[in-house]
């Protein structure tokens, strides 16, 4: 495993910090969401957790914008709700990426190597769990159990089910994704041509 | 709420307002019971480092000094086997996450775990658990103090001057369970975050995560 020394762990987690920071036209657009979405609470403590799922389930995360906007209109310390939304494993402060891989590390994905296509996806995305990767293509994540233990490892790329996932397959998927984006590239830049 | 009552602790007859908590009555009557998340001015104890246990009579199981009011009549014993499991248990856990450094520590000899240590025989040693060996980069401020998270036993007294006394609501507990540390607000460096360095919460840690450097190094003790 990455970090791991013989004794000492070193503990990596940049799912957690705001890796990539949204525009300024982007922070606008968010402002304008969360001051809507905070029309309709009370702007009271008990009311912070499900804001906050209201916040993602719009934007699909948790901006560090739309936390500071939340704790001014709260009055309460930003650091707080920070706290709150790194505490719970449903709050995301990263954006999605266009395509999703989540690998599964239920106990039996875990056993028979579930870690080890985590970490193929790591390598290949150059990310950590929970990251998205900075041309917001590709997001990472873990999840616990997704019900098909029988093909373990499991990763579910967007809605799809991979089963039997070794390293070379994570390179096929993405293989897959590059093939596809290419394309559309291809095909964009000849539509342009034609344009012309 | 100002009546006066009388209780027994470790056979010792005290009296106290009723519906103050039994730590602090106990630690005014000089009985020591280890703490280290308890702050007297906060109204709803988070009672989480398990330190402060004691057996009440008539109580199925201890119970934690700190969330416990007294009431007239109350007989209350610091000291029962049962008692000092648990407490030799919660301090071991807390040790398993603590850099174990005592010699290089700038707290040694005014840190909390150690006179805990002292007050209930115990050894600053693991044996039982393991080390989680948690290597976090140690941050220094401009010149006043620094932050060694490694050394860090969560009990949230320098989250709570923050955020109750400096009012200024720079740091704070983020993650859960073993990651679980004290943070700024996304996780960057106290000098870019809205810490004023008015440096009270490096006067509340009561081990050797925060310190003070330089001149006023001899500031903080207890």
């Amino acid at each position: 495993m990455q970090g791991v020394t013989k004794r000492h762990y070193v503990i990596i987690s940049k799912g957690d910090v705001f890796v990539l920071k949204p525009s300024e036209n982007e922070k606008e657009i968010i402002i304008e969401h969360v001051a809507e979405i905070l029309g309709g609470w009370r702007a009271d403590r008990e009311n912070l957790i499900p804001i906050l799922q209201d916040v993602q389930d719009r934007l699909g995360y948790l901006p560090g914008v739309a936390m500071e906007k939340i704790a001014t209109a709260m009055d309460i310390p930003a650091v707080d709700v920070f706290g709150l939304a790194t505490f719970y494993n449903q709050f995301r402060l990263n954006p999605p990426g266009d395509h999703q891989f989540k690998v599964c590390m239920g106990t039996a994905c875990y056993m028979v190597g579930g870690n080890i296509a985590m970490d193929s996806f790591k390598r290949r995305l150059s990310i950590g769990e929970g990251d998205t990767t900075p041309d917001r293509k590709f997001s990472l994540e873990r999840v616990v159990c997704v019900g098909c233990c029988s093909i373990a490892p499991v990763v579910v790329v967007d809605d799809m089910i991979e089963g039997k996932v070794t390293p070379t397959r994570v390179d096929g998927i993405l293989l897959a994704f590059e093939d596809k984006h290419q394309k559309k590239d291809d095909n964009k830049g000849n539509q342009g041509q034609e344009g012309v | 709420m100002s009546k006066t009552i009388t209780l027994t602790i470790d056979d010792r007859k005290v009296t106290a307002p009723e519906g103050e908590k039994l730590l602090w009555v106990a630690l005014e009557n000089d009985i020591y019971i280890p703490n280290l998340c308890a702050i007297k001015e906060e109204g709803r104890p988070s009672a989480s480092c398990r330190l402060c246990f004691v057996h009440v009579e008539g109580l199925p199981a201890p119970v934690t000094s700190c969330t416990q009011a007294v009431r007239e009549g109350m007989v209350v014993k610091t000291r029962t086997p049962q008692v000092d499991r648990l407490v030799r248990t919660a301090f071991e856990l807390l040790l398993s996450d603590h850099r174990l450094k005592c010699s290089t520590c700038p707290q040694n000899r005014s840190c909390e775990l150690q006179k805990i240590a002292r007050a209930r025989g115990l050894k600053l040693k693991l044996k039982r658990f393991k080390s989680l060996g948690k290597e976090y980069p140690l941050y220094e401020s401009p010149g006043l103090f620094t932050f060694d998270r490694s050394r860090c036993v969560l009990c949230g007294r320098c989250v709570w001057v923050d955020h109750e006394v400096a009012k200024v609501g720079a740091i704070g507990f983020a993650r859960r369970g073993l990651k679980r540390m004290v943070t700024t607000f996304g996780n960057i460096d106290l000098d870019a975050s809205s810490c004023t360095e008015c440096g009270l919460c490096v006067k509340a840690c009561p081990v050797g995560a925060l310190n003070f450097t330089g001149e006023q190094s001899s500031e903080k003790d207890g």
